[in-house]
């Protein structure tokens, strides 16, 4: 047999780290700065795109797309070519792929900031950054599988399965998701509403976790463990079992995110049963990684990559266990909205992403520079400050977890809330968010420890150039022998028919949920006394939806005697038939808003927007300010807006949508009216307007201004449905 | 905890066929699996389990 040489493309895994490494950085760092915001909620007072609820997106997008999406496509495509003995199938979709990923990622840490957000979770992006993220998934996907077409190896490795299901699903789930109607260049409206949207999104939410943190980075793991262990993987058939099963579950299991909600209860119990099912899967998974290292623990002393991998499978293990036991629907009860859930998912980015990756750059970066890692003695430096940082950030949220839950659900003996101050809940739990804070900050000082080790390595070594590597073409097998054949060889030999199968397997769990909940309509309730928003409401939402509100409150009152007690009634499926998108949130920082609007007067909003802490002491709310600017608010949309909304099945009348701009003015003009009930009000309303003229700036008044929208917005919530008294 | 689940889906028509389709299905792949699985031959295994190892 001839032998052909080529060469491996190492410059690309170079970039990918690189940018893994810088971004890293960035996305934690933007954690760590919400984790201080905690403790000094008006850090940045006043300056709009450094607020918490515009950097949260960021932080979870930078850590998730960012850090892990880099290191994922460093690993593979250093793992593809080597397994598959082939150079990438075309430099041109490799570096189409790596600039056009940086430049959405560029494009996300400026929209986000500036607000431009969908608000739902882990695809807050926009419609043009939507559509720029497909095509170039789609460029990695047609350089995947065209390097898998020209391979050198017959059989594929299990790693690449896990890449090509990969590919095959995040596309499915980001286009599905991400379906929206846009009304101008940087906003748009989800096509779903309500209950189908927010399952829709948790389809979505869910199996980014399974798809994009979970199967590329068990690919990984099936690659590199026994590369750098220099043994096979423990059981090659247990992989295989590990594969299907993996992909075939967890589609399903996106519901278990929405349990006590006002999704339909046999969706929810779907989601249950298919996680608790999960398990399975994800600890043989774990088992196959660990024991891989059977017979070579004594290199775990000296290895720290492997140091790096043990402790991330291990994170795996823990964060598979966890979540299938918080699928459970009474762990549920005490779990959901707490920080328990913040503890979850950062056991399994700081462990499993984050120490995954870590190895991975400790074990390329010198291979590739042909040298040896600048200092050894750093990087396990690096693990056991990493080590302590995820114990210290993930402890602490479990207690906080737990307190909020028990304090939430907490009954004095005469049936009234022992804490019915939800403050009470938050002050009660401050030493845990130091804490926290602490943890944050010594797993960004591992990073930074990292970044000098790989400088200094890089400096020390060669300059990283692409690798000869030589190997036999291909043989086409003779008919003969492909007619005796089995199924395995068929398939496995078949990069085509095994991603076909993958696609059936994750597409079986996602029909069967989704298209129910669409299309049958009773599955919907619909309430006769639930209006579309006024047009000024609408715009309020607008800027609910722009400051992030949704990340530290909720809209769902769950059936339970003390949130009902709390809140007012649980929420309902057809109260939400008008809501593209829904704002359920995920997490309460914050009490839950669904039954606020009437609670408090206009006023009181008016000055808990500009400062929470001069209407609640303690209050870890940061102030709004910007809201209050003497700007007008741009309503220029809001036909298009009514319009867009009537497209997707709001039943606004053509005579609504003409005259929308004069319902908003009126709507407006009477919450300016409710405001001059309070002299104070009164009295800095007229110094701010002889300031305004004394500095020769135009007066904009106070009911063309953002805040007034807000109000509307929050005082309508819950209304609709309210027993009035 | 059953009767729960039930009475949502009373109201499903033709409901009765799901639970023997489910099963059905579901037996069926990991059934499928695991025949699969177990009659490679051991060379077979060996030699892809090998394949990370040989660059």
């Amino acid at each position: 047999m001839e032998m052909q040489q080529f060469y491996y493309d190492n410059k690309i895994v170079k970039k990918f780290i690189y940018a893994t490494i810088v971004f890293g950085v960035v996305g934690m760092l933007v954690g760590l700065i919400l984790a201080i915001m905690f403790l000094f909620p008006n850090i940045t007072d006043g300056v709009s795109w450094l607020s918490f609820g515009r950097l949260r997106p960021l932080h979870t997008n930078a850590v998730i797309f960012a850090f892990v999406g880099n290191a994922m496509f460093a690993g593979t495509y250093y793992s593809l070519q080597r397994l598959l003995k082939a150079r990438m199938f075309s430099d041109f979709l490799s570096n189409l792929n790596f600039w056009g990923w940086q430049l959405i990622i560029v494009a996300a840490a400026v929209s986000l900031p500036l607000g431009y957000s969908t608000s739902k979770e882990y695809a807050e992006l926009e419609w043009p950054i939507d559509i720029a993220i497909a095509l170039i998934w789609v460029a990695f996907g047609i350089n995947m599988i065209g390097t898998i077409l020209k391979r050198r190896e017959r059989h594929l490795y299990v790693a690449i399965w896990f890449y090509i299901a990969t590919f095959v699903t995040v596309a499915v789930l980001h286009i599905f998701n991400s379906l929206e109607l846009p009304i101008s260049a940087m906003k748009s409206y989800s096509v779903y509403a309500g209950v189908q949207d927010a399952l829709v999104q948790w389809w979505y939410g869910h199996n980014a976790v399974a798809f994009f943190l979970t199967t590329p980075f068990l690919g990984l793991m099936y690659y590199f463990v026994p590369k750098v262990a220099n043994r096979p993987v423990y059981s090659y058939r247990l992989s295989i079992v590990h594969f299907w099963s993996l992909i075939f579950l967890y589609i399903w299991a996106g519901p278990h995110h929405l349990l006590y909600t006002a999704l339909p209860t046999w969706a929810q119990n779907l989601g249950v049963v298919f996680s608790i099912m999960l398990i399975a899967p994800s600890w043989g998974g774990m088992i196959n990684g660990l024991l891989t290292l059977r017979g070579v623990w004594d290199k775990v002393r000296e290895e720290p990559v492997l140091k790096f991998f043990v402790v991330a499978i291990t994170g795996y293990g823990m964060a598979t266990f966890e979540g299938p036991m918080l699928s459970l629907k009474n762990v549920n009860a005490i779990a959901h909205f707490t920080d328990w859930i913040i503890a979850h998912v950062h056991v399994g980015a700081l462990a499993w992403n984050g120490f995954m990756s870590f190895g991975i750059i400790y074990w390329l970066i010198p291979r590739m520079a042909k040298t040896t890692l600048f200092s050894t003695k750093l990087a396990n430096f690096h693990f056991w400050i990493g080590t302590l940082g995820i114990i210290l950030y993930t402890l602490p949220m479990y207690v906080a977890g737990f307190t909020q839950a028990s304090m939430w659900k907490q009954f004095n003996p005469d049936g009234t809330l022992t804490y019915g101050n939800f403050l009470e809940t938050v002050t009660q739990i401050m030493p845990m968010y130091w804490m926290r804070a602490i943890g944050g900050t010594l797993y960004l000082t591992g990073m930074l420890v990292l970044v000098y080790n790989i400088i200094q390595t890089v400096r020390a070594g060669e300059s990283i150039e692409d690798e000869l590597a030589e190997a036999p073409e291909l043989q086409t097998i003779s008919a003969g022998r492909v007619k005796g054949e089995k199924f395995h060889p068929w398939l496995e030999r078949k990069p085509i028919q095994l991603t076909i199968l993958a696609t059936v397997a994750i597409l079986i769990g996602g029909i069967i949920q989704i298209v129910p909940t669409i299309m049958v309509k009773s599955n919907i309730p619909t309430i006769t006394s639930v209006k579309p928003y006024t047009p000024l409401e609408l715009q309020g939402r607008d800027l609910y939806i722009r400051e992030g509100c949704v990340s530290c409150h909720s809209q769902m009152v769950r059936p339970f005697r003390s949130e009902v007690e709390r809140y007012g009634p649980q929420g309902k499926a057809g109260e939400f038939v008008y809501d593209h998108p829904f704002l359920w949130g995920s997490k309460r920082t914050g009490p839950d808003l669904l039954r606020v609007g009437g609670k408090y007067n206009d006023n009181w909003h008016f000055n808990h927007f500009w400062s929470p802490q001069s209407i609640s002491a303690g209050s870890i709310m940061p102030g709004y300010k910007w809201l209050f600017d003497n700007k007008a608010m741009d309503v220029s949309m809001t036909e298009n807006k009514m319009k867009a909304m009537q497209t997707l099945g709001v039943p606004y009348t053509d005579e609504q949508i003409a005259n929308g701009q004069k319902d908003l003015r009126t709507q407006a003009l009477k919450i300016e009216e409710s405001l001059k009930s309070d002299p104070d009000f009164v009295k800095s309303y007229d110094d701010s307007k002889k300031k305004a003229e004394a500095r020769g700036e135009k007066f904009v008044p106070m009911n063309e201004r953002e805040i007034v929208a807000l109000i509307a917005y929050i005082q309508r919530l819950g209304t609709d449905i309210k027993v009035k008294k | 905890m059953f009767e729960q689940i039930k009475h949502n889906m009373e109201t499903i028509a033709g409901v009765e066929i799901f639970p023997v389709l489910s099963l059905l299905i579901f037996f069926s792949f990991f059934v499928g699996l695991a025949i699969w699985v177990f009659s490679y031959r051991k060379e077979k295994i060996e030699e892809m389990s090998q394949i990370p190892l040989n660059d």
